[in-house]
């Protein structure tokens, strides 16, 4: 059996979305900024996909930009937030510990020209309030930029609530709901939101295409300068056939949104139930308001990247917050953000599970991953200090 | 998975030599849970001939493989062979190591020398402390990941 079950990392795109991309490659092919009639018939499809994308949101279509992304829109709302902030002299920046590296690393090179920046501590039950954000509010704060929800853990944060602070105090708030779009409920007005970066492939859409919602009034600033494309604030012949794709998929995803978060939820929960009785590990993230397909644990005396090779092996695709996975010396900032030591951050494994994933497929899930586990642990040196007590459990 | 060569994931899933010894001659460990990579080595040692040899690793399926490996290289040779084993040695037996999970190979070299050793000074068996110089782990696995 094979069980993809990393779809917080990307998504098998959806037969609809699939069909609504084809004829835009080979019949519906003029630039959408050519005045002939081909041009213009892709014009059309492009401005009524900026109105669906708009209405799934609850916001104007003039407010949705297109983007390559979900990174190219986090770059796009915080640079344009920082510039806006920095001609009144407000050069402050509230954020969270545990963001997605497109949000932290646009932060640090901000910080370099002289921003100051807040990360907002996330070690309580692995999540903030709004209240935090209250405190952290200053005259000179030109933007507040929390994710919606976060891709490794699973955390849902209080949005609505965080969206009435920034209201109230008249700061700027933009979310990264690259990990929500399409799996939780979302409007942007309702909500308070006033930029929200999404990106296709993670609801079954294609890779390399996504929006920026950005409300009406606050100004935004080019990242990528060239033609006049997107009412002049992002250049580049637009990724027509991306784009009817990703409208096709959020269509989709917001068509069947209650019974395909009430599926995942429950698949969700049995898997954590399942794991929840191998002994010495633990649940990441809020267990209560949790994204519907994510489980993410941490499994004490072995190390993730053996973990995943061995569940690959057994038909299990998975990710983990290891070192190896992160690519440098230390694990996850995430899990280090909500207080993990690095010796059992190391231990991490994620499953993300979506609508395609079965009942079957969890069981597998749940009878490889104990098998794997303590296969690692019986070779290896620190659960052999932790069984003996010469080091002491932390989980 | 083309991550690893065939050989390594033969011997990370199938592990040669895995468990410990009771007494051992000499026993090393290398590596720190903070870095991800954990590697002991224990070695029965007659009359200067390497007779049994058992491992335990916390860490990438690399360095299961490579301690793996590493005891199936010294199990029955002298101690002197053991000593020249190279962690290039140990990865060209691998049929290779991704460039950044060479340390693995590393460690199993220096948790071998660090076995060696215990038993040398157990014994008083006088040695060349310049052949057990010992890689700060840290800095090792930065220069790998290029951090
Ligand atoms: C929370 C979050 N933000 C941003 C991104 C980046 O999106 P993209 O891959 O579309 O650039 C991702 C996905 O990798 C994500 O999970």
């Amino acid at each position: 059996m094979q069980v993809y079950a990393d779809n917080a990392a990307t998504t098998r795109m959806s037969q609809v979305a699939v069909d609504a991309m084809m004829p835009y490659f080979t019949n519906v092919y003029g630039n959408p900024s050519s005045l002939h009639s081909a041009g213009q018939e892709a014009k059309e499809a492009l401005e009524d996909a900026r109105a669906r994308v708009a209405k799934c949101l609850g916001c104007e279509p003039r407010e949705i930009y297109f983007t390559s992304g979900g990174s190219e829109a986090d770059n796009q709302a915080i640079i344009s937030a920082a510039r806006f902030g920095a001609r009144k002299g407000k050069k402050h920046i509230i954020s969270t510990a545990f963001e997605h590296h497109a949000v932290l690393h646009t932060l640090n090179k901000l910080e370099k020209e002289g921003f100051e920046v807040t990360l907002l501590d996330v070690s309580q039950g692995h999540n903030i309030t709004a209240q935090q954000v209250r405190e952290a509010i200053r005259p000179d704060t030109c933007l507040v930029t929390t994710m919606y929800a976060n891709n490794e853990i699973g955390s849902v944060l209080p949005i609505a609530e965080i969206g009435a602070v920034c209201k109230a105090a008249g700061v700027p708030f933009h979310t990264d709901a690259v990990q929500a779009v399409g799996h939780i409920h979302i409007d942007v007005k309702a909500q308070n939101i006033d930029m929200l970066s999404l990106s296709a492939h993670k609801f079954h859409g294609p890779k390399g295409v996504g929006a920026l919602y950005c409300r009406r009034g606050l100004p935004l600033t080019n990242v990528i300068e060239g033609g006049a494309q997107e009412r002049g604030k992002r250049a580049g012949t637009e990724n027509l056939p991306g784009i009817m794709g990703m409208v096709a998929a959020l269509e989709d995803a917001v068509a069947h949104l209650d019974e395909n978060m009430a599926r995942v939820t429950a698949l969700r929960d049995k898997l954590i139930a399942g794991l929840s009785q191998v002994p010495h590990s633990a649940l990441n993230g809020d267990p209560v308001n949790r994204l519907p397909g994510n489980v993410s644990f941490c499994f004490e005396g072995i190390e993730g990247e053996s973990l995943l090779l061995l569940l690959d092996m057994k038909g299990v695709q998975a990710s983990s917050g290891s070192a190896c996975t992160s690519g440098s010396l230390d694990p996850s900032h995430v899990l280090l953000a909500i207080g993990r030591v690095h010796d059992v951050a190391h231990g991490s494994l994620r499953l993300s599970l979506s609508e395609y994933n079965t009942e079957e497929e969890v069981d597998h899930i749940l009878e490889v991953v104990p098998q794997v586990v303590s296969y690692l642990r019986n070779i290896s040196p620190v659960w052999r200090d932790l069984q003996t007590g010469k080091r002491t459990y932390i989980l | 998975m083309a991550l690893y060569s065939e050989k390594v994931m033969d011997h990370f899933t199938n592990p040669r030599n895995v468990g410990v010894i009771e007494n051992a001659s000499g026993v090393g460990e290398v590596g720190n849970a903070k870095c991800g990579d954990i590697m002991k080595i224990y070695l029965q040692i007659e009359n200067e001939i390497i007779v049994d040899v058992k491992f335990e690793t916390f860490g990438y399926g690399s360095a299961i493989a490579s301690s793996s490996m590493a005891t199936e290289m010294i199990k029955g040779k002298s101690i002197h062979e053991a000593m020249a084993l190279t962690n290039k040695a140990v990865a060209e037996a691998l049929d290779g190591l991704p460039a950044h999970k060479l340390h693995c190979s590393v460690l199993a070299e220096e948790a071998i020398k660090n076995a060696l050793k215990d038993y040398f000074d157990k014994n008083n068996i006088p040695y060349d402390h310049e052949q057990f110089k010992e890689t700060d782990h840290d800095d090792l696995h930065a220069q790998v990941h290029g951090e």
